[in-house]
């Protein structure tokens, strides 16, 4: 199970990468994507729709189950991952590379709440 | 892995797609020890079968025939669909489903005052499903010693070899034994299949292959308050012997049906869930399973709906906020390799 140090993580297997344009970059975690199994759908949030952290803003369904996504943080959807969209394998195959969705956080100080990866691994070892 | 009646169970052991393929394209084997042998004995044992379910058993004649039916409640709901197969007209095995096992021996039980006629439960027996277009031959090289005894067996067809009962039967759509055998002999013949090149196969895959093949889930597309008839399932229904009097054959005879089961085919992006609601321009109905479909590469689902929805007919199923493009199909989408649709 792979858990990159650079990253932020939520107790509900969100990541999220701040980038040096001030947007953060939000997908599903490596042990996510294990326990859903095949991914077989994605559905996206629309660039300009505002969320609050912990709002469900994405469905990600496998072959077994549909399962909701949750803003890690506020703020605005800037972009959506359009080529997972069209090949939602992708995030099976790296669930890092295979972001979802960006966001213009409203408050960056909620980043700083988040787990960081040593913190993400004990979640992760509990599920 | 999880709890399945009682029964701890793999969803899958890889990739439950992977899993799907291998047994569309080559062979793969299920555990299904959770569904529940029945034996049946006694002088009787035709004339009882004859009223507790509502095909007809008479028509069994070759040896080791099966036959697919129902057995009803009083008022025409499923207890449960089951397999039977007639070995003499004293004797025969029934096979029902895990999780209405106690229910269905229960219920057989009371029915049997009046008849002569025994009714064991075999919980002691394993049961291997091996499925797909080379099933038979990687059972073979398995167990060659099996060959004789089953390699005339046709489709629908059980053999006895030694203790074990060898049935050209599945829940897939595709070619294939059942193997039932002593839960002692499971382990070694499990691995002989597994080194003949028989890949192991979850639960999940077993859901999809079904769903593709148009067969029904007791539980999630029938139950006891559903009638044959809305189920897809009146071709099940035996009315040949006007004279034969069958458990809640009056009561469907009084309960028409208002809605039937059909297929979906999602054309819009999304995967049907099972309890979508579907909307019809003759009303309202219900998936009642859905899943991705791995040979379309589609969504699929089987939903009850008002009588006079047609094959062909466009409708919408609502998948969380949104309304969704579906068409209506035959429940048939897939099998022998291949896409029916």
């Amino acid at each position: 199970m792979s858990i990159p140090s650079d990253l932020k993580y939520t107790k509900s297997h969100e990541w999220l990468r701040q980038e040096a344009d001030g947007t953060v970059t939000i997908g599903i975690t490596d042990h996510a994507q294990e326990a859903l199994g095949d991914i077989v759908f994605l559905e996206l949030p629309d660039a300009g729709r505002t969320v609050k952290a912990g709002e469900e803003c994405a469905v990600v369904e496998s072959v077994k189950a549909a399962s909701d996504i949750y803003a890690p943080v506020s703020g605005e959807v800037v972009a959506r991952n359009d080529a997972a969209v069209d090949a939602p394998e992708s995030v099976n195959q790296d669930a890092y590379a295979a972001w979802l969705f960006k966001l213009k956080p409203g408050n960056p100080a909620e980043i700083g709440a988040l787990l960081d990866a040593a913190a993400y691994a004990k979640v992760a070892d509990e599920h | 892995m999880v709890d399945f009646a009682g029964w701890e169970m793999p969803i899958h052991y890889g990739s439950q797609l992977e899993e799907h393929h291998i047994v569309r394209r080559d062979a793969g084997m299920f555990d299904v020890s959770h569904m529940r042998a029945v034996d049946v004995a006694g002088c009787d044992a035709q004339p009882w079968l004859r009223r507790l379910v509502a095909n007809d058993i008479a028509k069994l004649t070759l040896p080791g025939k099966a036959l697919y039916s129902c057995m009803l409640n009083p008022q025409g709901g499923v207890i449960d669909d089951l397999i039977i197969y007639f070995f003499s007209p004293t004797r025969y095995r029934i096979v029902v489903n895990a999780g209405t096992a106690d229910k269905d021996l229960g219920w057989m039980m009371k029915q049997t005052d009046g008849f002569n006629v025994s009714v064991t439960g075999r919980p002691e027996l394993a049961m291997i499903a091996v499925q797909g277009p080379n099933a038979r031959a990687k059972f073979w090289v398995a167990f060659p010693e099996a060959k004789a005894a089953s390699e005339n067996l046709v489709v629908f067809q059980a053999a006895e070899w030694n203790d074990w009962m060898i049935a050209r039967t599945g829940y897939t759509g595709e070619d294939g034994f059942e193997i039932t055998l002593p839960a002692a002999d499971a382990p070694a013949a499990w691995q002989k299949l597994l080194a003949a090149g028989v890949a192991p196969i979850g639960l999940g895959a077993r859901d999809t292959l079904r769903l593709e093949a148009g067969m029904n889930l007791y539980g999630s597309d029938m139950d006891e308050t559903t009638l044959p008839t809305e189920s897809g399932l009146t071709w099940t229904i035996d009315l040949k012997d006007a004279g034969r009097d069958f458990i809640g054959k009056s009561a469907m005879a009084a309960r028409p049906p208002q809605r039937q089961l059909v297929g979906l085919l999602l054309e819009d992006r999304g995967v049907l869930r099972s309890h979508q609601q579907v909307i019809t321009q003759q009303g309202n109905g219900e998936t009642t399973s859905g899943s991705f479909s791995p040979t379309l590469q589609r969504s699929i689902a089987l939903a009850r709906v008002p009588l006079g929805v047609n094959i062909g007919d466009e409708v919408e199923v609502e998948i969380r906020d949104k309304r969704l493009k579906a068409r209506v199909v035959k429940p048939n989408f897939a099998r022998h390799g291949k896409a029916l649709i």
